[in-house]
């Protein structure tokens, strides 16, 4: 039972970085109607930002994430301008094509500059973890689970109450009309990619204590994020977050009790599953395309 | 004697000539490829490069079906192409079976899993495909890796062995650009065959390549367990020729190789295919400097695929193509053709069809509401309405592209209410869209083709090209644009776009036409035009149901009509009686 606890509290940290890189999909799907393939380079990039700033460089903590999380936002604006904007008007395939190749380039060039060593980033805090009862929570899953909460709400609260939130969903229900109402579509699409490279970035940073920084992370995270938001339900905010969740609890409890190689079996596994038995995933988005 | 004669059917048919026999100069090449494959005299290093390129391209191939003639994404090829080498490398040594087996084996291990991730993820958008096959890809590796009593894991398979056949390199090598040689044929004439034509139809426009009969899912399924086959194929190829396989020449960055290659020939044409394989595998010998940082040159890859995608979407092969293709076109002029025959099916009794009770309701939004309505065979039956009336909702659930909530669709006497739209298309009808959809990568005379093509079809004999072609030029003929056969659609009129579609319909010979507001965004002479055509078609007893808001077509051209509004049917009958009755009046105009 103790083991219990302790997995699923586990799963549910590592969840929590699944459900950020997935509500960062979310968005820019619901925004561009465009899966972004290059989503979990984004964390991968953050992560090395941080290892520059704060291992070689040696800088604060906090400043070395505000810089990384910045470096992010402006690699959001390189992604939109280089990779999606010139190809806006055309199909989806050519776009997937592009992010694809996009998230290659990025994963490389970090690779040809870094070199195939994986990096260890110390956590944010200085206290390993807290013993509560049976269960030893590491400080790391804590903020993780945090950070992730607040991320939630900000993303409610942002999104529901605010003008330049209300704008981004006008801007990705239809965009003809949003623009007949004077909103720069264009703008809009920025700052989706803007927002969402950040999200990305952020569960980087958060997941890179934990995992080692290698140049595998993110695709091995973007593909755990994609299964997370079909199992949600695709388009779903929610159904990414609850979908992320689950899949890290399922995901550790594999690894714990059925086989530790074939841990990242498991989330294809999950999502085939889905795909077969409930294509519309829990929250059920309508699929079907539209006459 | 004969030769006259020869030349006479030659003229009437050009394309009655034996394939083979038009294709002898291809085949000539290929075999002085072989021939030269076999006996030049390469040093090892060469040879590597050529057998690498030689399996490279058919597995590419693969692609150029999948991705370039039916428009599915494959993000797993180098997985297949690890079935393939796995199977002969696993099977010549360990389990020392014959490598033909093993090669066959290998090819429906890909074929079968093809097939699995592709039933289980076609249905859905383009997005779950490329996820899910990125999914299967990491899988198979990490397998590959972990799995050591089965793969011998990172150490991966030695020794693999050859045919007795083709023991010495040269022999292999000939052996694999013969079979190179014999795929290439195949996927260079699949577009012209019933299921490449459907599958270029599913990339253009799924939902009218459904109304126009063809089964979307099944031809997507077929691309995709094809394209997994020819990896398959490559991968056991592969595994002989070199004798040595491990996990990593089949990981995801395979796979993006394999992408880039397609991309950058062209991914409409094996002949782009091999362009695209020959230079990635040639240019990178060249550059051979860049492997000494890792990475760097996965990253070119990603730039150029990202350049490509922009710059040059068609890759090499089809900048090169669209500009032959434009000179071809121009010589190629139709022959004359006989008039068209409509031979509607009379298998039911009077009522060609009958709706009984039809409901579709969204969410709480009754669209359609217990609707009856009665078409008489022969002669043009309207249903109106005013706007949100129901009108196209009725018309959607006709077709089946909507489940109906409730109710019953009987055509001719057979019931189609639960049909998926190709079923239903066999079955005998045919529609329009009210928003034009052709396959505007091909041509009007392509376009007709595939719906004369319609399963069902009493017309067009056993279905040959010669058939096809004719069935289709009557009936473009028929709308008065024969002459304009072998043009773009891009190139034709909004009005013509409109009569072609009615001609896509034309040449399936349905029992039934539908069209969805056919006079819609037409000037007065065009919808002249079609008011005589209508006229044409009905003469030749083929029964129209038509939706419109042309009050003047509407009454000139209709018998019967049937009147909606707020999803009810509230008026039906002969025409001119149904146009005055007090509640069509109040509809359309308001009450006072």
């Amino acid at each position: 039972m103790d083991l219990v606890l302790q997995l699923l509290f586990t799963g549910i940290g590592i969840g929590a970085v699944y459900a950020l890189v997935a509500l960062g999909f979310v968005l820019i799907f619901r925004a561009t109607n465009v899966v972004n393939f290059a989503q979990g380079e984004f964390s991968m990039v953050a992560a090395y930002l941080m290892v520059v700033f704060a291992v070689d460089l040696g800088w604060p903590y906090w400043l070395s994430f505000l810089l990384a999380l910045a470096g992010m936002a402006l690699l959001g604006v390189i992604f939109n301008l280089g990779v999606y904007y010139p190809l806006r008007h055309r199909t989806f395939l050519p776009v997937i094509i592009a992010t694809i190749g996009a998230s290659i380039l990025m994963a490389n060039s970090v690779l040809a500059i870094y070199g195939p060593q994986p990096q260890v980033l110390q956590g944010w805090f200085e206290t390993p973890g807290i013993q509560l009862g049976p269960v030893y929570l590491d400080s790391q899953y804590l903020l993780i689970i945090a950070v992730t909460v607040v991320m939630v709400i900000f993303n409610y609260w942002f999104f529901e109450h605010t003008m330049l939130g209300k704008k981004l969903q006008a801007t990705s229900q239809d965009k003809e009309m949003a623009s007949l109402l004077g909103i720069s579509v264009s703008t809009m699409i920025m700052i989706t990619f803007i927002y969402s490279a950040v999200l990305g970035g952020l569960a980087g940073i958060l997941v890179a204590p934990v995992l080692f920084v290698s140049i595998q992370m993110g695709s091995t995270i973007a593909l755990k994020a994609f299964a997370a938001t079909i199992i949600g339900g695709f388009g779903d905010v929610a159904g990414a977050i609850i979908g992320g969740l689950a899949l890290g609890v399922i995901e550790t409890f594999g690894a714990a009790y059925i086989s530790v190689p074939y841990k990242d079996g498991f989330a294809f596994l999950v999502l085939v599953l889905f795909l077969i038995f409930r294509p519309q995933g829990i929250f059920g988005e309508r699929v079907a395309e539209k006459a | 004697m004969s030769a006259p004669s020869d030349n006479m059917t030659m003229a009437a048919a050009p394309r009655s000539r034996p394939l083979l026999l038009r294709h002898l100069p291809y085949f000539i090449a290929a075999a002085i490829l072989v021939a030269l494959a076999a006996t030049m005299r390469f040093d090892g290093y060469i040879l590597n490069v050529l057998m690498q390129a030689t399996t490279f391209a058919i597995a590419v191939f693969g692609l150029s079906v999948v991705l370039g003639l039916c428009g599915q994404i494959n993000l797993a090829q180098a997985a297949f192409f690890g079935f393939g080498a796995y199977a002969v490398g696993i099977g010549t040594t360990d389990l020392h079976l014959s490598y033909w087996l093993c090669l066959v084996a290998g090819c429906v291990m890909a074929l079968g899993a093809g097939a699995f991730l592709g039933m289980s993820t076609l249905r859905l958008g383009g997005h779950y495909l490329a996820m899910v096959t990125i999914s299967f890809q990491q899988i198979v590796t990490l397998v590959m890796i972990n799995a050591i009593g089965l793969t011998h894991g990172p150490d991966g398979v030695s020794n693999i062995g050859r045919p007795d056949l083709f023991q010495t390199g040269q022999g292999y090598l000939a052996f694999c650009v013969a079979v190179l040689a014999i795929v290439g044929y195949g996927v260079w004439h699949l577009p012209d065959t019933r299921l490449g034509r459907a599958m270029r139809a599913v990339r253009d426009n799924e939902l009218a390549a459904g109304v126009s009969g063809i089964d979307v899912f099944r031809t997507k399924v077929y691309a995709f367990a094809l394209c997994a086959a020819l990896g398959g194929l490559a991968g056991g190829l592969f595994a002989g020729g070199f004798a040595y396989v491990s996990p990593d020449q089949f990981s995801f960055a395979e796979s993006i190789v394999f992408l880039t290659m397609s991309l950058l020939g062209g991914v409409a044409s094996p002949i782009g295919s091999a362009i695209g394989t020959g230079l990635l595998i040639l240019i990178p010998e060249w550059l051979r400097f860049l492997k000494s940082i890792p990475g760097l040159y996965l990253a070119i890859y990603g730039l150029f695929v990202i350049l490509i995608i922009r710059y040059m979407p068609d890759g090499i092969w089809g900048f090169i193509g669209a500009a032959l293709d434009r000179w071809r076109s121009r010589i190629k002029a139709p022959a004359a053709v006989a008039p068209l025959l409509l031979k509607p099916a009379t298998i039911g009794g009077d009522i060609v069809l009958e709706v009984k009770g039809l409901s579709k309701y969204f969410g709480g939004l009754k669209a359609v509401d217990g609707v009856d309505i009665q078409v008489k065979r022969g002669g043009v039956h309207a249903l109106i309405g005013p706007n949100g009336s129901g009108k196209t909702t009725t018309l959607n659930v006709l077709s089946g592209l909507y489940k109906a909530t409730s109710g019953k669709v009987l055509l001719d006497g057979t019931d189609i209410t639960t049909m998926p739209p190709h079923q239903r298309t066999a079955a005998g009808l045919g529609r329009t869209f009210q928003n034009i959809r052709l396959f505007r990568s091909m041509t009007a005379l392509e376009n007709v083709e595939i719906g004369a093509e319609r399963p069902g079809n009493t017309l067009i004999g056993q279905g040959g090209p010669a058939a096809l072609t004719e069935r289709a030029m009557e009936a473009l003929t028929f709308v008065g644009l024969g002459s304009r056969a072998n043009e773009l659609i891009s190139s034709f009129s909004y009005g013509h776009q409109r009569l072609i579609e009615i001609a896509r319909a034309l040449a399936a010979n349905p029992t039934l036409l539908l069209l969805d507001e056919p006079a819609a965004g037409l000037n007065s002479t065009e919808k002249l035009e079609l008011h005589e055509l209508l006229k044409r078609i009905a003469a030749q007893g083929l029964t129209i149901l038509i939706i419109d808001h042309d009050m003047t077509l509407v009454s000139e051209a209709a018998q019967h009509i049937t009147v909606l509004n707020f999803g009810r049917r509230i008026a039906d009958g002969e025409s001119m009686a149904v146009l005055r009755h007090p509640d069509v009046v109040s509809a359309y105009l308001g009450s006072e």
